[in-house]
């Protein structure tokens, strides 16, 4: 075909420079070839194989709670990723389904019913919830829908708070049923474990069938543009509660199996600092990716729960700014000066302070081994330094921000005291509260991610604007 | 005679005070091209708007094939067969190109979820359906949207391409007329040349009845079997584009008063 008008020829342009990009891309590429049923196959073996590694309840639990929240990103992905709804209540759908089935399943009000018939009410209960959320909200836009929502989780909390004789109050309800489904009861974390990864992945399944259908064609269609579906023959309203009651009968049934393995519900649980949690996995994983939503799960459960030790949370720390400096800074001279500068510089500090003040290097890093033996030669750090930490931690902040704004040059210099400085504020103040530092850390590490790869680490590439 | 495809009697809308539309008799026969003709804010779109369900007619009556369609909700009026594209393009970005034709099918199709996770063969038998038919709509369009392109993502084709694009989404959704809002607008003079055939094409082969807005003069010319000129949401002039063309209503609406009888002269 003749390759006449301008048109061909931007095509073809953009086709060549359209694809993969970035660091990570060739994974993403090679991930992208494999074939949609051996990923779910790939799915369910590496679940199966993961617990043979550990005898450990803790890490199982772990897993427990990552299986969660990976299922709770897959539906909040039916109703974000796919039908571009941002439902800020979504939080609540899970602790519906806990307290539904809670209800169903403890003393709280004499019920026990069998699991599958429990199981049967919180899902067809929770969607009906959808439906409910949704009448109301299905004309509301964007920001709109996202701030009726948000109240909507708000009042859950409140009436589960409050509605004492029902619901337990603050103390919500303990002694909760375990699962037993076709005589098998599930007790220990491994079963629950192997329960967990087994709705996860008829969960993905399911969720990859509708995805292919052309329903969940219809709801890509009405993220894009609401008004060109509705003329394509979409009725969309009605798709926009479909989204809203699938999303939520998922929640449901996470908040089920949440209600199982804590053996009990408390309203603490369903609090909006978790709804975050499931968002940013889904955004870190890239919206409207299944894979996404698990490994965007994986991540953000797994870093939070790294962080929670502070040995681990410092080789993350040292891991993450070495990484960094390893990434960005080139040519390969200048990384060996700013690697060989900011030891240079801790060493000579630290020989200063010595002779001259022996109290300011009187503290020991909370890291042990090599790692502790390293930095205690290497840091500036007083006795409980506390004080000194939160000056540094507010001169630290404004150092990144000037780091930020100055030019190539001025930069390169000052990112040695910088990182001397961020040493200094992470030994003295951040790992000994690790409560606050795990969500700043978590934070840095999205910021990071959504700086490098906006689409998120599975998601496809998007265009806004025409 | 039968009734026409398409009948417009007696319709009226207000926005406020503002009256859009005033008093239009209307009518489109099975297979014929007609084209909307008038100044900007004629109410050329809004026509369009009545007819898809996306306004509802204050006065008069829409009908469709004999039977109203006044007051239903867009995407039944779409599924009773009625497409249309836009001025200003909205295909899915976001979506592939395939999928974007896939799409429009959705009221012509019925599996429910439950069969798509099944799996059942109706299901499956309707999705191949569904793939032929986006395949074959995609190829009307010569080897532009195919081969490669199924699977790009619609953002990355050339303006040009959407628009053909959405011709072809409209054309999935499987309608019996076929509303085209500027199809030459922003294109060059070899794609405009394009249009022009693509239309009788997309009539002959197609078998749609189609009205177009257009202002486009030599596209008008070349593809209309009537035109209808709007002004003030009136009809001000109807018939051959000789006849309209040279209409001093219509000369008035798009040069201004005093200059028909100087041109006629």
């Amino acid at each position: 075909m003749a390759r006449i008008g301008v048109d061909e020829w931007v095509a073809e342009s953009d086709q060549r420079t359209e694809g993969y990009r970035g660091r990570a891309s060739p994974l993403v590429a090679a991930w992208d070839r494999v074939p949609p049923a051996a990923r779910i196959l790939l799915l369910a073996v590496g679940l199966a194989v993961f617990p043979l590694t550990t005898g450990s309840d803790f890490v199982l639990r772990v897993g427990i709670n990552t299986l969660l929240l990976a299922i709770l990103a897959l539906g909040l992905n039916v109703v974000v990723g796919w039908a571009g709804l941002l439902d800020l209540g979504y939080i609540a759908f899970y602790g519906f389904g806990a307290y539904t089935y809670a209800l169903l399943s403890s003393e709280q009000l004499g019920i026990h019913l069998p699991t599958p018939l429990a199981v049967l009410i919180v899902l067809v209960a929770c969607a009906l919830l959808g439906l409910l959320l949704g009448l109301p909200s299905r004309r509301l836009l964007g920001d709109y829908l996202a701030i009726v929502t948000l109240f909507f989780g708000q009042i859950f909390v409140e009436l589960v708070v409050n509605l004492d004789a029902v619901t337990g109050g603050p103390s919500g309800i303990a002694g909760v049923d375990p699962f037993v489904l076709l005589g098998f009861e599930f007790l220990t974390p491994r079963d629950y474990y192997y329960l967990t990864a087994g709705a996860a992945v008829i969960v993905t399944l399911v969720l990859y069938l509708i995805g292919e259908s052309r329903t969940g064609r219809a709801w890509r269609a009405v993220r894009e543009d609401p008004l060109a579906a509705e003329m394509m023959t979409m009725p969309v309203n009605l798709l926009k509660l479909k989204a809203f009651a699938l999303g939520s009968a998922i929640a449901g049934l996470a908040g089920s199996i949440f209600a199982a393995v804590q053996i009990g519900v408390f309203p603490r649980n369903f609090e909006t600092p978790f709804l975050i949690l499931i968002y940013a996995a889904v955004i870190l994983g890239g919206a409207g990716s299944l894979a996404g939503a698990i490994l965007g799960a994986v991540v953000v459960s797994v870093s939070l729960e790294l962080l929670r030790d502070a040995d681990q949370a410092t080789v993350l720390f040292y891991g993450l700014l070495l990484a960094g400096l390893l990434a960005r800074v080139r040519p390969w001279r200048k990384l060996a000066a700013v690697l060989g500068g900011t030891i240079a510089l801790g060493l000579a500090l630290h020989a200063i302070a010595a002779a001259v003040w022996p109290e300011a290097v009187a503290g020991t890093p909370q890291a042990t081994g090599a790692l502790g033996d390293a930095l205690d030669a290497w840091l500036v750090l007083p006795e409980g330094a506390t004080t000194a930490g939160n000056i540094g931690f507010v001169v630290l902040v404004a150092a990144i921000i000037l780091f930020t704004q100055v030019r190539e040059r001025t930069r390169t210099l000052l990112l040695v005291p910088v990182i001397y400085l961020a040493a200094f504020v992470w030994e003295a103040r951040l790992v000994q509260e690790p409560s606050v530092t795990r969500q700043l850390l978590l934070g840095a590490l999205l910021v990071v991610v959504m700086i490098s790869r906006p689409r998120g680490l599975l998601g496809s590439e998007r265009k806004e604007i025409v | 005679m039968s009734a026409p495809l398409l009948e417009f009697d007696g319709v009226g809308l207000s926005f406020g005070g503002l009256r859009a539309i005033q008093d239009l008799d209307l009518r489109v026969d099975e297979g014929e091209i007609v084209s909307l003709i008038g100044p900007n804010g004629a109410g050329k779109t809004t026509v369009f708007n009545l007819i898809t369900g996306l306004y509802v007619p204050g006065a008069g009556d829409i009908r469709l094939g004999g039977e109203s369609i006044a007051g239903l909700a867009p995407h039944t009026i779409a599924r009773r067969g009625v497409a249309r594209t836009f001025q200003t393009l909205r295909v899915f970005l976001n979506m592939s190109v395939e999928e974007n034709v896939m799409a429009a099918t959705y009221g012509n199709t019925s599996s429910s979820m439950l069969q798509s996770v099944l799996r059942t063969p109706a299901m499956r038998r309707e999705e191949r359906g569904v793939r032929e038919l986006a395949r074959e709509t995609l190829g009307f369009f010569g080897d532009r949207l195919v081969g490669y392109r199924l699977a790009q993502p619609a953002f990355s084709l050339s303006y040009a391409n959407r628009r053909r694009l959405e011709i072809a989404r409209a054309m999935a959704s499987q309608p019996r007329l076929l509303l085209l809002d500027e199809p030459a607008a922003g294109m060059n003079p070899k794609e405009t040349g394009e249009i022009t055939k693509l239309t009788a094409r997309l009539r002959d082969d197609g078998g749609y009845t189609i009205l177009v807005i257009e202002h486009d003069m030599h596209v008008v010319e070349g593809i209309s079997d009537r035109v209808v000129a709007l002004d003030h949401g009136e009809k001000v002039a109807e018939g051959s584009f000789e006849h309209v063309a040279t209409h001093p209503a219509v000369v008035e609406a798009y040069l201004g008063k005093g200059t028909a009888r100087q041109e006629s002269r």
